[in-house]
């Protein structure tokens, strides 16, 4: 009994545990291992696209035209004859970068907010998570699309205007997490040691409340990713010559009867990467025992 | 209960007038200005137009104008095209859009609530893996994909079922009932089965176990009222996001809803057409949100006892 006990501490005490255990339930999950193979494959696809594209952004080859898969074009071409597989390493290197660089807006606002809501509570927590419920109310996406036509279809403010809608459930979570970690001991030695609040958030409550953030942030790249899309689709966000996988997907929507494989592979592209971060998402929640929050 | 529901309608009113403030200012400061002219035109005419759109008022009278309209429930002219109104433009499209969604949101309750039902009932067995995939897919296949493949499948390949438009055909309804409807009815079968775990672990379920009630009776009688509690939550936002759907789904299938004339009235820069369609869609959303609110309340005991009634 006691020796049981005794090595239960000197498990506890060799640190990083929990992230050692988190891991080892994630490698029992293959469905999110395998989402998270697939999303560091496609990742580096995108890094590297500029020197692997089996062809030119730009090649066209007029005489060609719309032709289906082939040994010279593995994915076919389009209607100008430009090589698909490079459309879509192109078009991918745009959509995960909205993804990841959106959901990091999102992530700093979130974080920041409900961190200062949480630790300084009282009146100030009142009022910072009052607007967040206000701005919960509002029919975000009706707003973006309305940002879009009012300032124009820049892709700079498709980032922050996605990025502003998504903080709000990040912020939600944290203010959750900091209130939890406030009464534990550590938090409130660190405080009579007489550390600044800027520090305390900093090296104790964020680094503390990082599995639930993780957990989100791999749950709102996929959402996000589909925002851009879906303005995409409807010609409100990416433009041309610059092109991601909503795009393609559109003008593939516009030729499917005739040249099928421009939809399909461009959808496949999409729906692979959205499906790998979902398992990604769901095994990572498992895998830290974060409580399900309400969808 | 009517405590309950007086607080929240208080509490929807600043966020409807957030809305229009909003919308109304974000419309009026845009780069370039929506009403600056693309060709010159005589002074005379500038001027009448401008007292027609009430552009030679100040700012701030404008707006108090515009709230005047609204009060009236006025949602403003088109700009692109005189002597339309975006109220007649509400009256053409609401009544389809409306009729749209009412199909998606039946696709997804009736679907997705069944599949989260029948996963719940056996977890981790085959019976709760098969549809949980299903729906996964189903989230991660975006109405803009779907719409055209089920199209392409079931419209062009198969020649079951028309392409596109709205009450014309026979069966034209169905794909975008579908289209619309999967990606909540996905959502909505996670939310179900996981509402019901939750509940059918609870003490009163054994009770009515206990008391020699039938399962399905169990299920149905007591489980699903519980269960069901975080679907109810969710059709408000779902009924946001089945608006913005819409969107997409309408241009597809070419039906001439509210969606549809949204999209167009973005693509034409419609300014005002934008604003009082973004104004209208807008508190409808608020008000959806509002009634799924009290409902899931109603629906709650522990929330009503909360606001003082047995």
């Amino acid at each position: 009994m006691t020796t049981e006990i005794i090595t239960d501490i000197a498990d506890a005490e060799q640190g990083s545990s929990l992230w050692h255990d988190a891991w080892l339930r994630l490698r029992k999950n293959r469905l999110a291992l395998a989402g998270g193979i697939i999303l560091v494959g496609f990742s580096l696809i995108a890094l590297l696209t500029p020197w692997i594209a089996p062809y030119a952004y730009d090649a066209q080859n007029l005489e060609l035209g719309a032709s289906p898969p082939s040994a010279q074009h593995w994915l076919g071409t389009d209607i100008f004859g430009r090589d698909l597989l490079t459309q879509i390493m192109y078009g991918g290197r745009v959509s995960l970068a909205v993804g990841f660089v959106a959901t990091s807006v999102a992530l700093l606002i979130g974080v920041t907010w409900g961190a200062i809501a949480g630790y300084v509570g009282g009146k100030v927590d009142a009022v910072m998570m009052r607007l967040v419920d206000i701005l919960y109310a509002l029919p975000f996406m009706i707003f973006i699309v309305l940002l879009m036509v009012v300032f124009g279809r820049n892709i700079l403010l498709l980032f922050l205007a996605i990025g502003a809608v998504e903080w709000l459930t990040m912020a939600r979570i944290m203010r959750g997490q900091v209130q939890q970690l406030r009464q534990q001991e550590f938090v409130e030695a660190a405080i009579s040691l007489g550390l600044p609040p800027r520090t305390i958030i900093r090296r104790h409550l964020i680094p503390n409340a990082l599995g639930p953030i993780i957990v989100y942030t791999t749950l709102t790249i996929p959402s996000v990713m589909l925002l851009e899309a879906f303005l995409s689709f409807l010609g409100l966000g990416i433009q041309p010559p610059q092109t991601s996988w909503g795009l393609l997907i559109s003008y593939g929507a516009e030729t499917m009867e005739e040249f099928p494989w421009l939809l399909i592979f461009p959808g496949l592209a999409l729906t692979i990467t959205l499906f790998s971060l979902n398992f990604l998402g769901d095994g990572l929640r498992d895998a830290l025992d974060v409580r399900r929050s309400k969808d | 209960m009517w405590r309950f529901i007086g607080i929240r309608l208080l509490q929807a009113i600043p966020v409807i007038l957030a809305v229009i403030t909003v919308t109304f200012f974000l419309v009026r400061v845009a780069p370039g200005g929506p009403f600056s002219a693309e060709k010159a035109v005589l002074p005379e005419v500038k001027a009448a137009l401008e007292a027609q759109y009430r552009l030679d008022l100040p700012l701030f009278q404008q707006y108090t104008a515009y709230l005047g309209d609204l009060a009236q429930g006025e949602f403003g002219p088109s700009f692109k095209y005189p002597g339309r109104s975006v109220n007649e433009l509400i009256g053409a499209g609401l009544p389809v859009t409306a009729e749209l969604g009412f199909y998606a949101l039946l696709v997804a309750v009736i679907i997705g609530g069944l599949a989260g039902v029948i996963a719940a009932l056996k977890p981790n067995t085959r019976q709760d893996y098969i549809p949980m995939t299903v729906a996964m897919i189903g989230i991660c296949m975006p109405s803009f994909l779907l719409g055209p493949l089920l199209v392409l499948i079931f419209g062009i390949y198969l020649d079951w079922l028309p392409v596109s438009g709205w009450g014309d055909i026979p069966g034209d309804k169905i794909l975008p009932a579908i289209t619309l409807g999967s990606a909540y009815a996905a959502y909505i079968a996670r939310l179900s089965r996981a509402g019901m775990l939750e509940v059918m672990s609870q003490d009163y379920i054994r009770t009515a176990r206990a008391k020699g009630l039938p399962e399905w009776q169990v299920v149905v009688k007591h489980g699903l009222r519980g269960g069901l509690i975080p679907v109810v939550t969710f059709l408000g936002p779902a009924f946001a996001g089945l608006l913005a759907g819409s969107f997409v789904v309408e241009t597809i299938f070419q039906i001439p809803g509210l969606g549809r004339f949204y999209v167009q009235a973005a693509f034409n820069r419609d300014y005002t057409m934008i604003l009082g369609t973004t104004v209208f869609l807008s508190t409808l959303i608020v008000l959806f949100n509002l009634l799924s609110d009290i409902l899931a309340a109603w629906m709650n005991p522990r929330l009503r006892a909360q606001f003082g009634e047995q």
